[in-house]
């Protein structure tokens, strides 16, 4: 690694994206100062400027990619197609967010701050090659996610989500920081591609117990991030006590950014051991796949719903992983990015429905929403047909492009399980929309009042990705098949 | 852009057009749809002018790329299996908007959309030949018809479109297994090249392989035809759909079923369907006699006729896996007969639930004297059902024997039991709804055709007495390729399997013998 103590320009450049977002993150709380109580939207323009920005500055990123800082961090492909998606992720969120704060009477500065911290923290976790930086933008992303998820502090469930995240999530930390530290002191190094070098070293190579052990812990660790069972009791509670919008950002992401992670430090670093973890994979994968969806079944209220299947969604991009290949890490990629439009999509009209206070959130408060408002049941609808999978939306052809990367690799069972999984999730999607289409309208859509512009981006944005991605997937999947070569 | 690409687009833009329509505009969203609905069907007759007999490969190609990687491609034809198919689609589509004309009460934008939109997903999944696009299509006219079902149905029509989305989509996802599997093999999902592979022997599955995908595509088939023990969703559907729904259903939904087995099931996998052939068979003819004897003792009209399509899809059954080339000619014939023999009976059944509001033959009672031209319509209708020679079933149903009966001839025995139990239950159904005393509430509600009415059900008992009587304006095209189906089905079997009766023992190359049976 050639070590220059002074970063060139071409080094910023790379690392433009994160500069943007810390910037402007401080900038809004000084602004909170200044400004005091007026113009409450001013916060969410200028967050949502940030992020385009961001956006922009991710993209320009990528015109000269390579590695920044001693290689601590890279802007590859990989990491510019995860950068442009958490950062997408926080400008829907952020036109999610406008009316909700309004609602409920929340501070908006510090929460676009808290945003475009946490995803500055994602920024960094997915362009970053080396352990260190992995974990100081885990732990940037969480916190600011910690705080978010129990920023309505009136709110009984919104602490106790806050405060159960808070503690699994960082006990989650500390796991994964014990693996690090383990797989410091057996390889000497934090970067990965020393680590990988070092693994497959031959007699040199560490013993594989040990090596066992830092990777077990580093995979509890992600494990909880990505929400993956048997490491996914605090999910549900989390989606279904944080405000929506947050619940949104957070099932999609940081998620996104974790299992971004989860592919580099498993596909580069410890690939050589791949024999060892292959099987916990594999189990993960189907644990959770079939938690989640058997578990949303029963329940009745609409986040908690929400919160199970993005467990079961979890699974589905585990069997990708499982899959060890490209084709399964693009078809990774492909799924998350598909994933992240749906249930944003889904969320913002939970967020919509649900009224001041969040009273609505059963399923049967759907009821006559096709009635009420049939260009929202409509959306709904299309969210709803992509989380199931049916054929022209994304997440359609996201379900199958990881199932054709699973049979490719043989995973024959898993596939078969897998898809099965996804017919039994048909049922709980569709008993939203049987009441939603089926049913007279109820209280809650009695008094729904019309979308405003920013919730109203906040769904068609995604719905239009989300039939984007099932029609024409050819560019997106360009972009993912290329750059799932990680560097190794 | 050919001739087939314009029918696809024609109800897809129709679906837009009817979105923008304003939704208080009733009217002109009928007449919209209408259109429609009608240019699909004009322009479809143009498929069946200038479709060629003599060539028995795909007609009216369109292969363009969708996906690069993976490899998937917008490709769409025509053969003689399909071809009839698709214009069953565009025939039936006009009439179901003119049946729901006054039917619909309640948000008819969706309804006519929807309609609209399954016509799409219909013709597109006899069209495709691409098995990624024959999936996409599969599953996409589930969800308008979820809809149709479930917004416009009779009282249990919630359950009874959840279990019909649950049931399909369940099975469906097998059949994407299976999909994969073979592009993986294959690299490629266009059924030609697959089929070519096969025969060149480039691409070769063990006879596990050929077996489990076989069942994967096969559960799938099944449960839509249905076959016997999976075709307990379809009497539930079928009663609470709407009229135009039930006729869609019944008339096409359910051959995508048959025609899948014929397409996919028999050629790619020959060795597996000529070895579970005789296990299917008995399956098609429990489905015969079982689904006749369950009509007979139904008190309800619509759930009578839903018993006797299991029962008739039987006989499709039976004529496919009985691989001759009559039963085969017989089977795609009486797909295309129950298809307008069955849409004919629900559209019926639909103008007397119009009038009475009842779905129970008890409430009903000399029809025949309150609306002469309505029961007349219905006689020839049961008639044509029920196989009266000169009416189209009794084409279908006697080639499928005859074809039955040169594989082995205990099963024709069996299926002609089902024949039989057909007349009984529908001249019984007759007569209890037609005849004798004719209560007050009949009296007072029931009258004769309306010209609306008239104008959907004349093209339909028109099409049985033309394809009964003349019955060489359809088959020449399906005898072409049946017979090149079954060719397919004698290539690479990797396995020596001795098929039911066939006077030839097939061997692992191309069999020399085709089985010409005219």
């Amino acid at each position: 690694m050639p070590i220059s103590l002074i970063p060139s320009s071409a080094e910023y450049l790379r690392f433009l994206p994160e500069i943007i977002l810390v910037v402007s993150g401080m900038l809004l709380m000084v602004l909170d100062v200044v400004l005091r109580k007026q113009a409450r939207e001013i916060y969410g323009h200028l967050s949502l400027v940030a992020l385009v920005a961001a956006l922009a500055g991710a993209v320009y990123a990528y015109s000269s990619p390579g590695p920044a800082f001693s290689g601590m961090i890279v802007a590859d492909g990989f990491a510019t197609f995860f950068r442009v998606l958490v950062i997408g992720v926080g400008i829907l969120t952020v036109l999610s967010s406008y009316r909700y704060l309004n609602r409920e009477g929340a501070e908006p500065a510090e929460y676009h701050a808290l945003l475009l911290l946490s995803i500055a923290g994602q920024c960094v976790m997915v362009s970053s090659s080396e352990l260190i930086m992995i974990f100081i933008g885990l732990e940037i992303s969480s916190i600011s996610s910690y705080v978010l998820a129990g920023y309505l502090r009136d709110d009984k469930r919104a602490n106790e989500a806050a405060l159960k995240y808070f503690l699994l999530g960082s006990f989650a930390t500390a796991f994964f920081l014990y693996g690090v530290a383990v797989i410091y002191g057996l390889t000497g190094s934090t970067y990965l591609a020393a680590i990988r070098v070092s693994l497959r070293g031959g007699n040199m190579a560490p013993a594989p117990m040990f090596a066992g052990v830092a990777m077990a812990l580093m995979f509890v660790g992600l494990g909880f991030k990505v929400s993956a069972a048997p490491f996914q009791i605090w999910a549900p509670d989390v989606y279904q006590g944080a405000p929506a919008p947050v619940s949104a950002f957070l099932t999609t992401g940081p998620k996104a950014a974790a299992f971004a992670i989860f592919l580099r430090i498993f596909m580069t670093a410890f690939q050589p051991l791949v024999a060892d973890w292959y099987w916990w994979l594999w189990g993960a994968a189907l644990l959770s796949m079939t938690i989640g969806n058997f578990a949303a079944l029963t329940q009745s209220n609409v986040k908690r719903l929400l919160g199970y299947s993005s467990v079961a969604h979890a699974g589905y991009v585990l069997v990708a992983l499982t899959a060890q290949s490209h084709v399964g890490t693009a078809a990774a990629m492909f799924y998350l990015a598909a994933y992240a439009f749906m249930n944003i999509g889904a969320f913002a009209v939970v967020a919509h429905l649900s009224g001041k206070g969040e009273r609505f959130l059963a399923v049967d408060d759907f009821a006559g929403l096709a009635v009420k408002q049939p260009a929202t049941a409509a959306l709904l609808t299309i969210f709803l047909l992509s989380l199931i999978g049916v054929p022209l939306t994304g997440g359609f052809f996201g379900k199958f492009y990881i199932f054709r990367a699973a049979l490719g690799s043989h995973l024959i069972w898993l596939t078969v399980l897998g898809l099965l999984n996804s017919a039994v999730a048909a049922y709980y999607y569709l008993r939203i929309l049987v009441v939603m289409y089926f049913r007279d309208p109820s209280e809650a859509t009695a008094q729904i009042e019309p979308l405003p512009a920013g919730l109203r981006a906040a769904l068609v944005i995604p719905a239009l990705g989300t039939l984007f991605l099932g029609i024409f997937p050819n560019w997106v999947l360009g972009f993912a098949d290329k750059s799932s070569m990680l560097a190794k | 852009m050919n001739l087939l690409d314009i029918v696809l687009a024609i109800p897809l833009v129709g679906f837009f057009a009817v979105l923008f329509v304003p939704r208080a505009a009733e009217r002109a969203i009928r007449i919209v749809a209408l259109l429609f609905s009608l240019a699909a069907f004009l322009a479809s007759l143009g498929l069946a002018f200038g479709y060629e007999t003599i060539r028995p490969g795909e007609q009216f190609v369109t292969d363009l790329i969708w996906v690069i990687s993976p490899n998937i491609h917008y490709h769409v034809s025509l053969d003689g299996l399909s071809l009839w198919l698709v214009i069953l689609s565009t025939f039936l589509t006009p009439i179901c908007v003119l049946i729901s004309w006054t039917y619909i009460q309640k948000r008819s934008k969706e309804f006519f959309a929807f309609l609209l939109l399954l016509e799409v997903g219909l013709t597109g999944v006899f069209a495709a030949r691409d098995l990624f696009l024959f999936y996409v299509f599969w599953e996409v006219s589930l969800v308008p018809m979820y809809f149709l079902i479930g917004i416009w149905g009779h009282d249990r029509r919630i359950y009874a479109a959840v279990k019909f989305f649950l049931y399909t989509f369940a099975a469906s996802v097998l059949m994407l297994t299976a999909i994969i599997f073979i592009y993986n093999r294959a690299q490629t999902f266009d059924y030609s090249s697959i089929l070519a592979m096969l025969g060149s022997g480039s691409l070769h599955f063990s006879y596990y392989e050929q077996m489990w995908l076989f069942l994967a595509f096969f559960v799938a088939f099944a449960v839509k035809v249905p076959i016997f023990p999976l075709h307990t969703w379809l009497p539930d559907a079928h009663v609470e759909a709407p009229t135009a729904g039930s006729v869609m259903l019944a008339s096409v939904m359910l051959k995508m079923g048959t025609y899948g087995l014929a397409r996919f099931c028999l050629p790619m996998f020959p060795g597996a369907a000529r070895a579970c052939a005789p296990w299917i068979v008995v399956l098609a003819i429990i489905g015969i006699i079982y689904g006749a004897l369950v009509a007979m003792v139904q008190p309800n009209m619509k759930k009578l006729v839903a018993y006797s399509s299991v029962s008739h899809l039987g006989f499709v059954v039976l004529g496919i896996f009985s691989f001759t080339q009559i039963g085969m000619d017989g089977a795609v014939y009486q797909m295309l007969n129950h298809g307008i023999s069955t849409g004919a009976l629900f559209v019926l059944v639909g103008y007397l639930y119009e009038r009475r509001h009842s779905l129970a033959i008890a409430d009903y009672g000399g029809v025949a004297k309150a609306a002469p031209w309505l029961s007349t319509a219905f006689m020839i209708t049961m008639l044509a059902s029920i196989g009266l020679p000169l009416l189209n079933n009794f084409v279908g149903e006697f080639l499928v024997l005859q074809g039955s009966a040169q594989a082995n001839f205990h099963w024709t025995i069996f299926a002609a039991i089902g024949v039989i139990l057909s007349a009984c239950y529908m001249l019984w159904l007759y007569q209890r709804v037609f005849y004798g005393e004719t209560p007050d509430e009949v009296r007072r509600h029931v009258f004769d055709l309306r010209p609306r009415e008239w104008a959907a059900i004349v093209p339909l008992i028109a099409m049985m007495i033309w394809m009964g009587v003349y019955s060489e304006s359809f088959l020449p095209a399906v005898r072409r390729t049946d017979a090149h189906i079954l060719d397919q089905t004698t290539v690479n079997v990797p396995v020596r399997v001795r098929a039911p009766a066939l006077p030839t023992t097939l061997a692992s190359t191309r069999a020399q013998v085709v089985i010409h049976a005219h």
